[in-house]
């Protein structure tokens, strides 16, 4: 303790407290406070370049997740329009189906009349024919007949043998 | 690979140094070179007036100084600045206005023109001594560690802002230490409140204290962080900041240690031993900072200065190279210590500051603060 006291520098204690506290001043001034402000800064900027990615990160997850939904959507809606369309080609091919149906059924009916109708004239010309044809046979028949009683009788006989009416 | 070629270049390096001591004569006894490398040492250890860079003794026996001399201050009824080279350190007596004065043990005594120094019965010289405010080894080292640090910390300072805030050159090497204080020494000791106002003080204790350390270490070797001014000048520093920066708690703390918790005629008699240990304790915790940093680095330089001695006095081979081999292990272990004592030193130094700025509910606080 004694030597420690000896060795005690008045000067040197003197020049250390002036010089260190000199230089404390100076550095604070000059050094500290700006390499620790820039170095805050710094950090703060980090920071918030951090915080800024997160949040383009979560944008960009909303944005995928809008997307992903607009795509189901679009699909859906794809299918929907698909379904109706099959649904009414569906439709229209039955309804097609129904009306050239009817349509043929009309016709057939219509030629149906037509033939019947046809028909019909037919008899009724030939029943016309038939009677005119009959009527000059049995004049004829008659005329003959009268000059020869016997063929007169086995004629109208043969005649109406031979004649079958519809 | 490049291991094993420093091992070679080492030993190659240990062999020519112990053929080197081996060829010379061995003129003096072995209790002899004891001694000189005793004085050495401790002369080393001490503060000195002029900046010596190696000392050389010649055939004659006399002792030629290379180096430089440095101003010497004093007041002795009256400023007097003169060069230390007038004292042919410690040989001759200085005659400055009619005064004179001569350098003994690094320190300035006012003599006769004879150069007579009056010794007590513990071997101190009686003799009157100037006010002595020399720049001398240790300052003219701590102004250029001043200057080196202003410069160094300046242009980190400065590099921020010319490079978008990213640290360029050489003072990027210190940024993460910059950091490391702050976030590792200051901010866990002092709390996020206050630890920015004595950010300042703590870097440039660490720096400073580190970079001395440093140089101390450098065959010019100078001894200012072992030098007990010096340590108690810092620790005076930390006691002045931790006294003024006080808050109420800590006063408190101090002059009140157990509060409310107990009735004033109960307490009197506790606080009549227990308030002048805190107010003691106010005074020990620099006072153990200084001895701290004192002892740290004077053993170290001791250590290492009495085994490169060790070398001069064996003289042989085996003995040199081990006290080689020895002093360079010893100086690897003193660059760590050197860092070591700059962060222990802040490290204590904030965590007083911590004590002085803490503030606390006061309901649960006592009995934890008691027990420490």
């Amino acid at each position: 303790m004694e030597k420690l006291i000896q060795e005690f520098s008045l000067g040197l204690f003197f020049w250390q407290a002036v010089l260190f506290v000199g230089l404390l001043f100076l550095l604070r001034k000059f050094a500290w406070k700006p390499i620790l402000n820039a170095v805050n800064d710094r950090e703060e900027g980090i920071r918030s370049a951090l915080a800024s990615a997160e949040d383009a990160k979560k944008e960009m997850q909303n944005l995928q997740a809008d997307n992903e939904k607009l795509i189901k959507e679009a699909r859906a809606e794809r299918e929907a329009m698909l379904k109706d369309a099959r649904e009414i080609k569906a439709k229209m091919i039955e309804d097609a189906k129904g009306e050239a149906k009817a349509e043929a059924d009309k016709m057939i009916a219509q030629a149906q009349a037509a033939i019947e109708a046809e028909r019909k004239s037919a008899i009724a010309d030939l029943k016309g024919q038939v009677a005119a044809l009959s009527v000059e046979i049995a004049e004829k028949v008659v005329k003959s007949e009268l000059s020869d009683k016997q063929k007169q009788l086995g004629l109208v006989d043969e005649m109406l043998g031979q004649a079958t009416l519809n | 690979m490049q291991r094993k070629t420093l091992i070679k270049l080492l030993s190659a390096f240990v062999f020519l140094l112990t053929f080197a001591s081996c060829g010379e004569k061995p003129t003096t006894t072995r209790e002899e070179r004891k001694q000189e490398v005793k004085e050495y040492v401790q002369h080393h250890l001490l503060d000195s007036h002029d900046f010596s860079l190696f000392s050389k003794t010649d055939e004659n026996g006399e002792v030629h100084h290379y180096g430089f001399p440095l101003p010497v201050i004093i007041w002795d009824e009256g400023l007097k600045v003169f060069s230390s080279s007038k004292f042919h350190h410690g040989e001759t007596v200085a005659e400055v206005d009619g005064n004179y004065y001569k350098l003994e043990h690094a320190k300035i005594y006012k003599t006769d023109a004879s150069g007579t120094l009056n010794y007590d019965q513990d071997n101190h010289p009686t003799n009157a001594k100037p006010i002595d405010l020399s720049i001398t080894k240790g300052v003219f080292m701590m102004l250029l560690t001043a200057i080196l640090m202003f410069f160094l910390f300046r242009g980190l300072a400065k590099s921020y802002k010319n490079n978008d805030g990213i640290a360029k050159g050489f003072g990027r090497f210190f940024e993460p230490i910059i950091i490391y204080v702050r976030d590792d020494i200051a901010r866990p000791n002092i709390g996020e409140k206050d630890y920015r106002r004595f950010m300042p003080f703590l870097l440039t204790v660490f720096f400073f204290i580190w970079f001395l350390n440093i140089f101390g270490l450098t065959p010019f070797g100078v001894n200012v962080t072992g030098n007990i001014a010096v340590t108690t000048a810092l620790a005076v520093i930390v006691f002045i900041i931790t006294t003024f920066s006080g808050k109420k708690d800590y006063w408190k703390h101090i002059f009140d240690p157990l509060g409310d918790g107990m009735p004033w005629f109960g307490k009197i008699f506790i606080y009549i031993i227990l308030v002048p240990i805190e107010i003691l304790g106010m005074f020990i915790k620099p006072f153990a900072l200084l001895i701290r940093l004192y002892a740290n680095m004077t053993a170290g330089h001791v250590v290492l200065g009495s085994l490169i001695g060790l070398i001069y006095i064996f003289q042989n081979w085996v003995g040199g190279s081990l006290s080689f081999g020895l002093a360079f292990a010893i100086s690897l272990i003193e660059v760590l210590v050197a860092l070591l004592q700059a962060y222990i030193f802040t490290m204590l130094a904030a965590l007083y500051f911590g004590f002085a700025v803490e503030e606390h509910e006061h309901d649960h606080d006592h009995e934890t603060e008691v027990a420490h």
